[in-house]
């Protein structure tokens, strides 16, 4: 047993840091959240090629610096306490992990090289957060297929060159199996990609698949047996995203501490109030065992489905308790300053109320929870 | 002790919900609805339409255009208001300062502001809070300097909601230095257009625009806009704040949410169950915030109709305003991933584009952000807190039940 970083995943830690110190900083990242485009295709490259950072989980055979999930770890919490708008989370982790399982070298390749951006679109209007809830449909065409379906809020789909798509080769809406995983060129005929700004800043899209025609190699891995496949990346992705919230969690006490040791009122700063320091006490002590839940999390990824599940369940409840009590903690003790776009707590907090909601809601995983425990036993 | 309405209430609700039901602007009630922002325009119509009834100044004496009605027919109508649907009355005009100019003004001040309001050809803000004075109120420091006849005022008045839409400003203001800080504060009025006058938006937490901060630069303005006596302010403005505590309850607007959430959840499909309705620990959630505003409900009818306690009144503030944030929880839930879309809710249309089930999602994830500005405002809860507890730690301070009255 051993939760010490090496040598290099402090230099990793640091280099990264202070490279976004420079580049994300606050108001450069808020200019670039409203731009056109809404991210930076600079600092995107950046990652790939000045840092290496977006292959820096991925394997050496595609060009890939053959670090694992601490390292996935380090980068999120980082990209977590800058804010940054750019996809990685979407395509170095979640696209990646897909396609490693689908053994597709090419196409990491291109990730590693910072080529591609993807999205993956699972969920549909009426799903909520099951993925076997698919009622997307791909039909045989020849030696291809065609997709037909709706996706919703698709994260980064608008940047986006290449869709990962769950549809279903055979069963009905809610079997597990029969479930297939497709990719997709956003720009192929009948895909109707509606994207929109998201409260945290990012871009995010619905997207009508109507009768897609995509050709055989579009199939990644085997065909209706992807959602075990799916559901593990899912995990993986739950271990990054609690990451990610570790970053934002740290920067909104900082933050909080910060601003209630100046901002004085009755004559004395905010912080000497014992209810508001026993707050900020209660909001550390949520930080620091939510970290201790991603650490869980992200050592069990490599552990069979169960215990890998159970603790990513267990992570994503504590995460979304912490983001929940701190996020609100942040803005209640900034006062009138915490409601307002002009400060960090505000985009911190969005960002907060995001993750809590993604890959399943607390009450989703307490339930997830207690039923996998129920089965187990 | 009787908990049920007497037959001529219940006479009454049914009048105003009739009268919500087809007098009332039915667009403004749509535009609620479906959540999209409301123009002032909007606000000045739903408001006539009030005033074409004397329903508009619930809070005023009958004398000056007050409808007369005792506390749970005032209560009743704003539980007929929230349930149909209507958007709240804009307080800082009619609920804020008209009760004062009604108490304390001039009859000419009430000739010149009162039929204004009343009539809703003109719109107020409030100008209390400061940037370095918030919870701590009666340090403010916006200076009033008389000069012949006027008032010179310069400072700073900051989450001043609606200047951008408002004609007059009641601003809290310090006429001199006294030994307490309360002291020397003084409460004029000020015309938005007054020179040095400036106005600079302060966008919220959910993109809205609704707070500014408001800048006086060598403002000029005649002494005759005081309200009271000079160094009366303080005073004045407690009796303000009193009634505002209270205005928070909104208990007709909870149980309609939650009415709505129920329903809403009982169509929504669930994750392990068949529909949200069933899922157990949402469920459970709903039940103990249903449980809470009912709760609420009784204490704040008994605070309407008895004798006003201050440190009841201070915790229902905290009281109501948790509940109304915990139901934004309880929407944000229902929303799940739908809770990201960030759309311009003042163009119309704009919900067009989402699946007509989860629209919903947009305006309530909003609320979820912007209502965490409730335990804020007016007094934020910990400031609440403090108060009672200074209530509390005096000597037979506890409110006792079953007294008889002296």
């Amino acid at each position: 047993m051993d939760f010490t970083f090496s040598d290099e995943q402090v230099q990793l830690r640091s280099s990264l840091q202070s490279y976004l110190a420079e580049r994300n900083g606050f108001e450069r990242r808020v200019k670039i959240s409203r731009s056109e485009p809404g991210w930076s295709a600079d600092l995107w490259r950046g990652l790939a090629e000045e840092l290496g950072i977006i292959g820096a989980a991925l394997p050496e055979s595609v060009g890939g610096i053959g670090g694992g999930p601490v390292e996935t770890m380090i980068i999120m919490e980082e990209l977590g306490a800058s804010l940054v708008l750019e996809p990685y989370f979407e395509t170095a982790v979640v696209a990646a992990g897909l396609l490693q399982a689908g053994g597709r070298e090419a196409e990491l390749e291109a990730i590693v090289r910072g080529d591609a951006r993807y999205a993956f679109a699972w969920a549909e209007p009426e799903g909520r957060y099951r993925y076997h809830h698919v009622g997307t449909r791909a039909v045989r065409d020849g030696s291809g297929w065609r997709l037909s379906g709706m996706k919703a809020v698709v994260g980064a789909a608008p940047w986006a060159t290449h869709l990962l798509v769950s549809a279903r080769t055979g069963g009905d809406i809610r079997d597990r199996d029969g479930i297939s995983l497709f990719l997709v060129d956003p720009a192929a005929c009948g895909v109707a990609m509606r994207g929109y700004p998201t409260i945290d800043g990012r871009r995010a899209a619905d997207i009508r698949f109507d009768d897609v025609q995509v050709d055989a190699t579009a199939l990644v891995g085997t065909e209706g047996t992807s959602l075990s496949l799916i559901e593990k990346v899912g995990d993986v992705a739950i271990a990054a995203l609690g990451a990610e919230a570790l970053g934002v969690m740290r920067r909104l006490v900082q933050d909080t501490i910060d601003y209630t040791r100046q901002r004085r009122q009755f004559g004395q700063p905010i912080s000497s109030f014992q209810a508001l320091q026993h707050r900020m006490v209660d909001m550390f002590m949520k930080l620091e065992l939510a970290t201790s839940a991603v650490y869980l999390a992200t050592l069990s990824l490599d552990a069979d489905a169960t215990e890998r599940a159970k603790a990513a369940s267990a992570a994503k409840v504590s995460v979304g308790q912490a983001l929940r009590f701190i996020g609100q903690n942040a803005v209640q003790l900034h006062g009138g300053m915490g409601m307002t776009d002009e400060l960090p707590v505000g985009h911190y907090f969005k960002r907060a109320t995001v993750i809590e909601g993604e890959l399943g809601s607390t009450d989703y995983h307490l339930a997830r929870y207690a039923e996998l425990s129920k089965a187990a036993a | 002790m009787e908990l049920r309405l007497t037959p001529a209430e219940r006479a009454f609700a049914e009048t105003v919900r009739g009268f919500f039901a087809t007098e009332y602007p039915q667009d403004v009630l749509a535009k609620v609805r479906e959540g999209s922002l409301l123009t002032r325009e909007d606000q000045v119509r739903a408001q006539c339409a009030l005033q074409s009834r004397g329903w508009f100044a619930i809070g005023w004496p009958e004398q000056f255009g007050g409808p007369g009605w005792t506390p749970t027919e005032r209560y009743i109508f704003e539980q007929e208001l929230e349930r149909a649907g209507a958007p709240n009355i804009i307080p800082m005009a009619v609920i804020y300062i008209g009760p004062i100019i009604c108490a304390f003004g001039t009859p000419e001040q009430r000739q010149r502001w009162l039929p204004d309001i009343l009539e809703s050809r003109a719109m107020w803000a409030q100008g209390y809070s400061e940037p370095e004075s918030g919870s701590d109120l009666a340090s403010l420091g916006m200076s009033a300097v008389r000069d012949g006849d006027d008032y010179i005022l310069d400072g700073t008045k900051i989450w001043t909601s609606g200047a951008h839409w408002a004609d007059w400003i009641f601003c809290l203001v310090r006429t001199s230095r006294g030994e307490r800080k309360q002291q020397g504060i003084s409460l004029v009025c000020v015309p938005m257009d007054a020179p040095g006058v400036r106005v600079e938006p302060i966008i919220s937490i959910d993109g809205t625009h609704e707070l500014n901060r408001v800048t006086f630069d060598r403002v000029r303005t005649p002494i005759a806009n005081r309200i009271g006596e000079e160094g009366q302010g303080w005073h004045y403005a407690n009796v303000l704040l009193a009634s505002e505590r209270l205005s928070y309850a909104h208990i007709g607007r909870k149980k309609s949410d939650l009415q709505a959430i129920r329903r809403m959840a009982s169509d929504l499909p669930g994750d392990f169950a068949e529909t949200m309705i069933e899922e157990p620990g949402f469920a459970e959630r709903l039940a103990s915030v249903e449980i809470a505003a009912s709760v609420i409900e009784i204490s704040v009818l008994r605070a309407l109709t008895g004798e006003p306690d201050a440190a009841v009144i201070s915790a229902l503030k905290i009281a109501c305003t948790e509940a109304a944030q915990q139901i934004t929880e309880l929407w944000l839930e229902l929303a799940d991933r739908y809770r990201q879309p960030f759309l311009e809710r003042t163009l119309s249309g704009w919900n067009r584009t989402l699946p007509e089930a989860k629209r919903f999602a947009v305006p309530q994830t909003a609320s979820y952000l912007f209502e965490r500005a409730q335990t804020i405002y007016g007094g934020a809860t910990e400031v609440q807190k403090n108060i009672i507890w200074r209530l509390l730690a005096r000597a037979n301070a506890l409110p006792r039940q079953g007294q008889a009255v002296s």
